[in-house]
């Protein structure tokens, strides 16, 4: 790693105020994606803000219709809230598939979603969910949030401080992950609103995508009977070491059958 | 920059650049080597260490994130206090010859306490899932995970005791 400054605030103002008055600084959350890479050399920020001790970033909370997750909240502690196991249990079981235990102390969903991994977990539960990412100056849906790889519409100096999540009838999620990395290949998150279905994919191309036909089939009947026909284009999808971009989208109908019995169980 | 946190037990103070890695400062600054640095990429588990009570990787953690923390190494595993003993843990990988170099067993011995500690009533499923971020070359596996449910329910008689 090159040397850099190193800043721990403890007010979100004062966090944004670094970020933006320093040229080529960066965010530092759990770290599980930022120190590997800084360790590569592929970034070499001047100075880092370290966002551990801005406490209203941890915590979930309970709204009724929707959970909010603060930023800097765990995954491991997503994978054991009784509330988030109770009101939405696929996200509770998405978050505990998530890298090993240790990833799971540190990684946050914050820095998750603001990195926007193509093989992350969390963009599929964010955008299945239609949920909310809330900033330091906005809030954005998610449909508007995943713009493709590692691209969002984060501003710079932006700071994301929780995510909103509706809470749905039921809702799943499957992955196939790579052995070694346990990065999904391909993962689907499916959820059941009472005005329909959203399906969401991430691994299997740059970014987190929805699938419209699944969602159709299975806002009619919420059975993995109705999308086992439907396969989806392999045009776009990745290929690479791991897999072939027709395998992809073979693994994207399995998978989704899959986080629909997940639901429904 | 100054970080100061509980090492071990003992309140530490210490010099460090911000860009050191937890793993680092423990071997090179403490002399602490039980530390394994094995990938240094946060793949293979055997720099686990517990901050705060929860495994850590510590090559993939910079030390000003330690400042105000606690924080156990396997030098400060050990069994009942006054005791010369070893930790439930080590003694089970002991008596079901849970390594064979030895490189990978402190991180090894950090996640499984660490897991026996969370969750009393481990499955083998349990401890397979939890051990994927440990990487053993030798062993195949199969001891270790007979250990980790030997130390365990060690772990749970001792609590009982």
């Amino acid at each position: 790693m090159k040397p850099f400054a190193y800043h721990q605030p403890d007010q979100i103002p004062a966090a944004a105020k670094l970020l933006a008055s320093i040229d080529d600084s960066k965010l530092v959350a759990g770290g599980m994606t930022l120190i590997p890479t800084l360790k590569q050399r592929l970034a070499s920020p001047v100075a880092l803000v370290d966002l551990s001790r801005l406490g209203s970033l941890k915590g979930i909370t309970d709204d009724g219709a929707t959970i909010t997750i603060g930023a800097m909240t765990p995954h491991a502690v997503v994978a054991s809230s009784k509330l988030v196991q109770t009101k939405i249990p696929g996200l509770a079981a998405l978050a505990s598939m998530i890298g090993d235990p240790a990833v799971r102390s540190r990684g946050t969903i914050g820095g998750s979603v603001a990195n926007n991994d193509p093989a992350a977990d969390y963009p599929a539960g964010v955008l299945g969910l239609g949920a909310t990412v809330i900033t330091s100056t906005r809030e954005i849906a998610a449909d508007k949030f995943f713009l493709g790889l590692f691209e969002t519409a984060l501003q710079p100096g932006e700071i994301i401080t929780a995510i909103r999540f509706p809470v749905p009838l039921k809702a799943g999620y499957a992955k196939f992950k790579a052995p070694a990395s346990r990065y999904a290949l391909v993962g689907v998150f499916v959820a059941k609103f009472a005005d329909g279905v959203r399906v969401a994919v991430t691994g299997a191309g740059p970014g987190v995508f929805r699938v419209p036909p699944m969602e159709a089939a299975l806002s009619g009947n919420f059975d993995a009977s109705a999308i086992a026909a439907i396969k989806i284009d392999n045009d776009g999808l990745t290929s690479d070491i791991h897999a072939e971009a027709d395998y992809r989208a073979h693994l994207v109908t399995v998978m989704a059958k899959r986080a629909v019995d997940a639901a429904l169980s | 920059m100054q970080i100061s946190f509980t090492l071990n037990g003992r309140p530490t103070t210490v010099d460090v650049e911000p860009a050191t890695l937890v793993a680092e400062l423990l071997r090179e600054q403490l002399n602490l080597t039980g530390t394994h640095i094995g990938c240094d990429t946060s793949q293979c588990g055997a720099c686990v260490v517990h901050l705060n009570g929860l495994p850590v990787k510590s090559c993939t953690l910079l030390a000003p994130g330690l400042d105000g923390a606690s924080l156990l190494t396997i030098e400060g595993l050990q069994g009942a206090p006054g005791s010369n003993r070893m930790h439930p843990m080590q003694e089970a990988f002991r008596e079901h010859h849970g390594l064979q170099c030895g490189f990978c067993t402190p991180g090894m011995l950090m996640t499984a306490v660490a897991l026996a500690t969370e969750k009393p009533d481990l499955t083998e499923a349990d401890v397979r899932h939890a051990l994927e971020g440990n990487i053993c070359r030798c062993t195949g596996y199969q001891n270790i995970v007979v250990s980790v449910m030997a130390g365990a329910a060690a772990m749970n008689a001792a609590k009982g005791e």
